[in-house]
């Protein structure tokens, strides 16, 4: 410990010298991996959003911090046309952009910037579309690009976004990452200079932390921006130290190397729970796990075999053997950190007895054999699916049901049964923008049939109606109302099995205050502080 | 002389295309392609997969794409990273003075205590010394380095606090790389404390990379001592009048080298692989995890560039070392 201080103390005249400030304080977070760039909309990682859209960015809307909530981010506020297809947006004014080396703004946040941001994923005729390739996967998998029609500037601060048809979880899209704000003025003046790589390489953002430096595989380096439109973050400094082993994050968490470190082995947390020095804080994560019977193949049509073998599965025995406990049993298709969880619904029991009884109704008093497809890598809705497809081998096996285990390399094995080659599989899914319609009509929907991620490949009217209406309206009591209802039909039907959706844990050392685990899985630190 | 490394150098070209061959091949039967394995279980639409495999130029026969890609590396271009979408070659060399820093670190200290090591087994043959030194080399040996590295992380880092857990250096020092090497670059900045923090760093990153190759080094320094400790001139040194000391430390060993010198050059191979590991304990920022991670992305031109600039250093490596005692041992020379 004497070492630490020492360290720190170092580490302080270090801030006075370079700072000129009484105290810099600087938050170290022990981060999983290198972000593949820091341009959000070029990615997908969550890594990638850690290092970029959640520091240097802000959005049109932002989700408030801890919760699924949308609140008013650059736009102060907005209005919504009657028929659900236009959007303006207020934008906040006098709100400044970042400044480096070979930048200096000029201005403040304008409507052109916000339409900048858009129309170069969305046009690729925009001179910006190809600066760094062209792919822009999560606009293209929110089918934004579809969704909307034109973006108009209507004043300086005022901006309008007319769609194609009325989609209610548009204005969560705004939200994530991707829909991130950056500054015209410096694509332009970066091209002007003939460098028009360093647009994506030293990004200008209105966000609280400005990017300081960068160095693959071991450090990135931010300053708080001191003119932040929201107010100054609470700490001067913040650095990601790149530490991709889960047991070495520990270590050096445990030494006082880091202050938050993001994903520990579940086989740690009792330790850390038991070091004084260390909170483990903990949240169910916004994901789900679960098994899908494909419907369009044969028992699996009847939905009283697909509930026979639900009933055969002992879900708590999978939360304590696969997860070692850091997971709740799921109920529905959403986790309960979702607006509209159907709280009234109550899960099957684990009843052999019954479901022998139900598949002999069906017509299998003997059973049958089917497959079941695991997942060959770790996910965070499934740690060991290989394990996981075990026991529920052995528990369909005591009602006659002889499930063989297949497996095939991930980009396969996604393949395959977005084709619908198996019989059952196990899937999971972590939510885009905390919409309920992201799991329902992305996973159960009828469109999604043919697009694969409907892996039940289960199309039922009653349900994909009440899905369609409330994409509809934009009326948030209604909207709950349909996919609590729409609940109720899935768990009629059970397409599905839902198994699980893991805990979350995030050990912080305790100088740490006001962190807050992001349900979206990201890592946040603004409106974080150290104490003394 | 010269024929001797001409023959040398050419034996080095058909190494080099099974290498750019092997590289090319295995990582594309690997199932999944990039595009794939990004979309996760988002999944993405058949047409603009393809699309985008277009655009990497992924579709195209495998015959045209590896010609093409010889062709690209021969004038010096070896792609962009898919995931990053950074040239590979600025990827590779802002990150290759961390691995061979590292390297050269783990290779001093395995020589330091491996040397002294096997003449000490040597000389006192058969005693408990001898067993010792066979007995601790065979743990090293068969140690598994993640394992062994993360024993030094728990007892030396976190529970008797004496050296840091990872990283190049501590995170309160920032470090303009000018030429990547750490020890160097704390020199040239004039952050206090910064050149010592760098060398603290290496220490435990270098015993868990240079375990494997001490013990390597010391069995085969003791076997090769012992051989020509039995020679006649030894014998006739002796008899001379010679003390054991210059006996065995100027003549014995300076001639027991010569097999020490291969297995050092044969170990840079296994230093370069043996990284791979230890940097992702010590989240020591090289090549080694640059590559695994590109393994798991099926990034395809980071893999195979990656794959092929180290194979060139370990080849370069073993025909400096294959010239170097073809002028140290003229039997060697003549012999081929």
């Amino acid at each position: 410990m004497a070492r630490m201080t020492s360290a720190l103390a170092l580490g302080a005249t270090l801030g006075l010298l370079l700072a000129g400030t009484a105290q810099a304080t600087t938050l170290v977070y022990c981060s999983e991996g290198s972000p593949e760039g820091f341009n959000p909309q070029l990615y997908t990682a969550g890594t990638t959003f850690d290092a970029s859209s959640k520091t240097i960015f802000n959005r049109l809307v932002e989700f408030e911090r801890g919760t699924t909530t949308i609140i008013p981010g650059l736009a102060e506020t907005w209005d919504i046309s009657e028929d659900g297809l236009t959007y303006t947006f207020h934008l906040r004014a006098g709100v400044p952009f970042h400044s480096h080396d070979n930048f200096t703004p000029t201005r403040t946040l304008t409507a052109d910037d916000v339409i900048y941001s858009f129309e170069r994923q969305l046009d690729p005729e925009n001179p910006y579309h190809n600066i760094t390739g062209d792919t822009y996967e999560y606009f293209d998998g929110m089918s934004m690009g579809s969704l909307i029609d034109h973006i108009e500037r209507v004043d300086d601060l005022t901006v309008r976004f007319v769609l194609t048809h009325p989609e209610a979880p548009f204005l969560a899209n705004l939200a994530m990452d991707f829909a991130s704000i950056m500054s015209l003025e410096h694509a332009e003046a970066m091209t002007a200079a003939g460098t028009p790589e360093e647009i994506d390489l030293n990004p200008v953002g209105t966000g609280p932390f400005v990017l300081v430096d960068y160095r693959q595989d071991a450090q990135i380096r931010y300053q708080a921006f001191q003119d932040y439109w929201n107010g100054p973050a609470a700490i001067d400094e913040l650095v990601f130290s790149i530490t991709p082993d889960a047991s070495v994050r520990y270590a050096r968490l445990q030494a006082g190397e880091c202050h938050v470190m993001p994903y520990p082995n579940p086989a740690d947390v009792p330790a850390m729970q038991a070091d004084p020095n260390i909170t483990v804080l903990e949240q169910e994560g916004l994901n789900v796990g679960y098994l899908a019977f494909n419907t369009e193949r044969e028992p699996f049509t009847d939905p009283r075999v697909r509930r026979a073998l639900y009933l055969a599965i002992n879900k708590e025995a999978i939360i304590e053997a696969i997860f070692q406990g850091a997971a709740v049993p799921a109920v529905n298709p959403i986790p309960p950190t979702i607006w509209s969880y159907n709280w009234d619904i109550e899960d099957y029991p684990f009843d052999p007895e019954a479901a022998r009884a139900l598949l002999a109704e069906a017509g299998y008093p003997d059973g049958f054999t089917t497959n079941l497809w695991a997942m060959p890598v770790q996910r965070p809705y499934n740690p060991a699916a290989r394990r996981m497809a075990e026991i529920i081998q052995a528990n369909w096996a005591e009602i006659g049901v002889e499930a063989e285990i297949v497996t095939y390399e991930w980009g396969e094995y996604l393949a395959r049964s977005a084709e619908g080659e198996h019989d059952t599989v196990l899937l999971g899914w972590t939510g885009d923008n905390g919409d309920p319609d992201n799991f329902m009509y992305v996973l159960l929907g009828c469109d999604a049939v043919a697009g694969g991620s409907n892996r039940s490949r289960w199309c039922y009217e009653p349900f994909d109606s009440l899905l369609r209406d409330a994409k509809l309206t934009t009326d948030l009591d209604e909207r709950t109302r349909l996919y609590e209802e729409a609940q109720v039909i899935f768990h009629e039907e059970t397409p599905w099995v839902p198994i699980a959706h893991s805990v979350v844990y995030m050990p912080v050392r305790n100088e740490v205050q006001d962190y807050l685990i992001d349900p979206f899985g990201g890592h946040i630190f603004y409106g974080v502080s150290l104490a003394e | 002389m010269l024929r001797f490394i001409l023959t040398r150098v050419t034996l080095v070209i058909p190494t080099f295309i099974g290498i750019t061959l092997l590289a090319f091949a295995l990582i594309r039967l690997v199932p999944g392609d990039p595009i794939e394995i990004r979309a996760g279980e988002r999944g993405i639409d058949p047409v603009r997969h393809a699309q985008m495999m277009q655009e990497y130029g992924l579709d195209r026969p495998l015959l045209e794409q590896y010609a093409d890609y010889i062709w690209d590396v021969l004038n010096g271009d070896f792609g962009a990273s898919i995931t990053t979408h950074q040239p590979v070659l600025r990827e590779f060399f802002a990150l290759f003075p961390a691995t061979l820093e590292l390297s050269i670190c783990a290779m001093i200290f395995a020589l330091a205590i491996g040397l002294p090591a096997g003449v000490l087994a040597a000389t006192r043959r058969g005693t408990a010394v001898d067993y010792g030194v066979m007995g601790v080399s065979l743990t090293g040996y068969s140690m598994p380095i993640f394992w062994w590295g993360i024993l030094l992380i728990l007892l030396f880092s976190v529970h008797l606090g004496l050296t840091p857990v990872s990283q190049r250096i501590s995170d309160l020092y920032w470090v303009d790389p000018v030429t990547g090497f750490m020890l160097i670059d704390t020199l040239l900045g004039d952050q206090e404390g910064a050149f010592l923090s760098a060398l603290h760093h290496l220490v435990l990153p270098s015993i868990v990379l240079g375990t494997i190759p001490l013990a390597v080094i010391a069995r085969m320094t003791r076997s090769s001592m012992l051989e020509v400790m039995g020679e006649d001139y030894i014998r006739t040194a002796r008899a001379k009048g010679l003390g054991p000391g210059r006996t065995i430390w100027l003549h014995a060993l300076r001639n027991a080298l010569i097999p020490v010198i291969t297995v050092v050059g044969l170990q840079v191979g296994v230093l370069l692989t043996g990284a791979i590991l230890t940097e992702t304990i010590f989240s020591w920022p090289g090549v080694g995890k640059w590559l695994v991670d590109a393994i798991g992305r099926r990034d395809y031109p980071r893999l195979q560039g990656g794959i092929m600039l180290i194979a060139t250093a370990v080849i370069l490596v073993n025909l400096t070392v294959d010239i170097l005692y073809g002028i140290i041992n003229p039997r060697i020379r003549h012999a081929r």
